[in-house]
């Protein structure tokens, strides 16, 4: 184990690990889907909903004018959290389903014309497909779609092949949320440039696991959500590059991001407000910041040095299982491991081990393509945070044993 | 028998078991039993559709009764469906559409109902009171 990390303490700061389930001590292995919330960020929920909370930006109260600079103080935490160049690059979403279609839709009209293309890749989960399938099905158009190899690996000749089409914008996720794989996306945001398309990376299930650089990265849009890195839920990041947000036309409309109006002609706001129509999450914003200084506290080193751990054994383990196929086995991989044993139906291993107390993940997990792909109808999938102990692993392999022998 | 006495038996089977995985063990050999649908009706005409599990209904009508055969890819889909079957089949269409599915409260199964359970088990029991219905018009 990483001895920077002290697994103990940090559990302790998660109220929701500590209970039971069917009378079975909770191990919680779901979280691609979303993570367990630390003390820290429940209180600052409540503090701020007890003491802070007012309408921002707009009063000029006291409280107004302190939720209002806290709410600004978030949005430059955010900014150094993935190196953004400035601070009005970051747009407060709802999450990373948001900041998709806020681009696919915005981006989309600035610079989409009839038979122009969108680039994806084939592991996306549905909220990097789905937009982009609409957006070319409104311009007339087709979705490219770059395929990936049986361990789950985007061939990049296949993703040279169709950046060759020029599609208008292409849209990758950073780790796929199915698979586990890291996509190289430094090298295919560098290989889109060189045609001068834009790329969004969709950062889901990277932002709890791995340091974001924007810069380094040089993607021109980056999406998250706090709910999957230890924030609350209903609140998100949108970065975008400077140059794309001030041509881009707004989202939504309403107040806010408004500058003059009258009946005749409406201007808007300067960034980032300009995307940010109407009364923000304030609370989460802050809850969003607190869950983030949390992550940089125990440090990306550490976390991910523990993660790979638990998945480099976790991984160990299940392959003993006899009849257990893993899916997803890039070289560069997330902590998250889908797989299915013999011929067992992945709802019915998912039920017998909830009842055992485990809390994972079965089905398609919003990639239908990549289940068609393998010809299966979904998987069983575990996925592990900062939390998750080498023990919990252990009861897995135990449940899945006995759950397997129950079902064959 | 009356929905009511199947009810009881089912929930006589369950009552002796404390343990979750003993009553899915249960379940799962429940399924084994269940009246098999025909392979000309397992098409998509006959699917329920369901996030997880497929799950497959053919209803059929004899002498005032409903008969019910189906199949699923689950092995515990497949355990609920045949507890569905054993109280829905061979009854009237009127005491079909009247059926209260209290018992599976009663033996723990009621989160298999639950519209957040997308196991389609729901539009199971919708779509054999749909054919219930149909039967009662058509025959009534
Ligand atoms: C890779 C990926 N992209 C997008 C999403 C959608 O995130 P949200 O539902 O928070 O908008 C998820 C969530 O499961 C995901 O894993």
């Amino acid at each position: 184990m990483n001895p920077n990390l002290d697994v103990s303490a940090i559990r302790a700061d998660f109220p929701a690990l500590h209970q039971q389930v069917f009378k079975k001590p909770l191990v919680y292995l779901d979280n691609a889907a979303t993570t367990q919330k630390p003390k820290v960020v429940i209180e600052r929920l409540q503090h701020y909903y007890e003491l802070e909370n007012s309408n921002i930006h707009r009063g000029v109260h006291h409280l107004s004018q302190q939720a209002t600079v806290a709410f600004e103080q978030a949005r430059k935490t955010i900014a150094e959290l993935v190196h953004a160049a400035n601070s009005y690059e970051i747009i407060f979403t709802r999450g990373t389903t948001e900041s998709v279609n806020l681009v696919a839709s915005s981006l989309g009209r600035l610079l989409m014309k009839k038979g122009d293309h969108v680039l994806v890749t084939a592991i996306e989960h549905h909220s990097n497909m789905v937009p982009w399938q609409q957006l070319c099905e409104q311009y007339d158009s087709n979705l490219l779609v770059a395929r990936f190899d049986q361990q789950g690996v985007i061939d990049l000749e296949h993703y040279q092949q169709l950046l060759e089409k020029r599609p208008k914008i292409v849209a990758i996720a950073h780790i796929s949320n199915a698979l586990g794989t890291i996509n190289p996306v430094k090298e295919m945001i560098s290989m889109a440039h060189k045609l001068d398309i834009p790329v969004l990376v969709d950062g889901a299930q990277s932002i709890a696991h791995c340091p974001i650089d924007v810069q380094d990265l040089d993607c021109d849009f980056y999406a998250f959500s706090a709910h999957k890195a230890y924030g609350p839920m209903g609140i998100g990041v949108l970065y975008g590059k400077e140059k794309w947000l001030e041509k881009m036309p707004p989202y939504q409309f309403g107040g806010e991001m408004v500058d003059q109006v009258s009946f005749e002609k409406t201007s808007f706001n300067c960034l980032p407000f300009k995307f940010e129509a109407g009364t923000p999450n304030v609370g989460g914003v802050l809850g969003m910041e607190t869950a983030m200084n949390y992550i940089l506290e125990k440090g990306y080193d550490a976390i991910a040095a523990h993660e790979n751990a638990l998945l480099a054994y976790a991984t160990q383990q299940l392959k003993n299982i006899e009849g257990l196929r893993i899916f997803g086995e890039s070289p560069n991989k997330a902590s998250v491991i889908s797989f299915l044993v013999h011929e067992i139906h992945p709802f019915d291993l998912g039920t017998l081990l909830d009842k055992m107390g485990i809390a994972l993940r079965t089905g398609h997990h919003c990639a239908q393509p990549i289940m068609d792909f393998y010809n299966i109808p979904g998987t069983v999938r575990a996925s592990f945070a900062m939390y998750n102990t080498f023990e919990e692993v252990d009861v897995l392999i135990q449940a899945i044993k006995k759950a397997s022998a129950m079902l064959r | 028998m009356s929905i009511e006495s199947i009810q009881q038996t089912i929930i006589d089977e369950f009552s002796s078991f404390d343990d979750w995985m003993d009553k899915y063990n249960l379940l799962i050999e429940m399924g084994k039993d269940t009246p098999m649908i025909e392979a000309q009706y397992k098409t998509n005409n006959h699917l329920i559709s369901g996030c997880q599990s497929r799950v497959w209904l053919h209803a059929s009508y004899r002498d005032g009764k409903v008969y019910f055969t189906a199949d699923s890819d689950a092995v515990i889909t497949k355990g609920i469906v045949n507890l569905l079957i054993r109280v829905f089949s061979e009854q009237t269409p009127d005491a079909i559409l009247n059926v209260d599915l209290g018992f599976l409260d009663k033996i723990g199964l009621k989160e298999h109902l639950s519209p957040t359970r997308s196991n389609g088990l729901l539009s199971m029991v919708k779509q054999m009171k749909m054919y219930a219905q149909v039967f009662k018009l058509k025959n009534g």
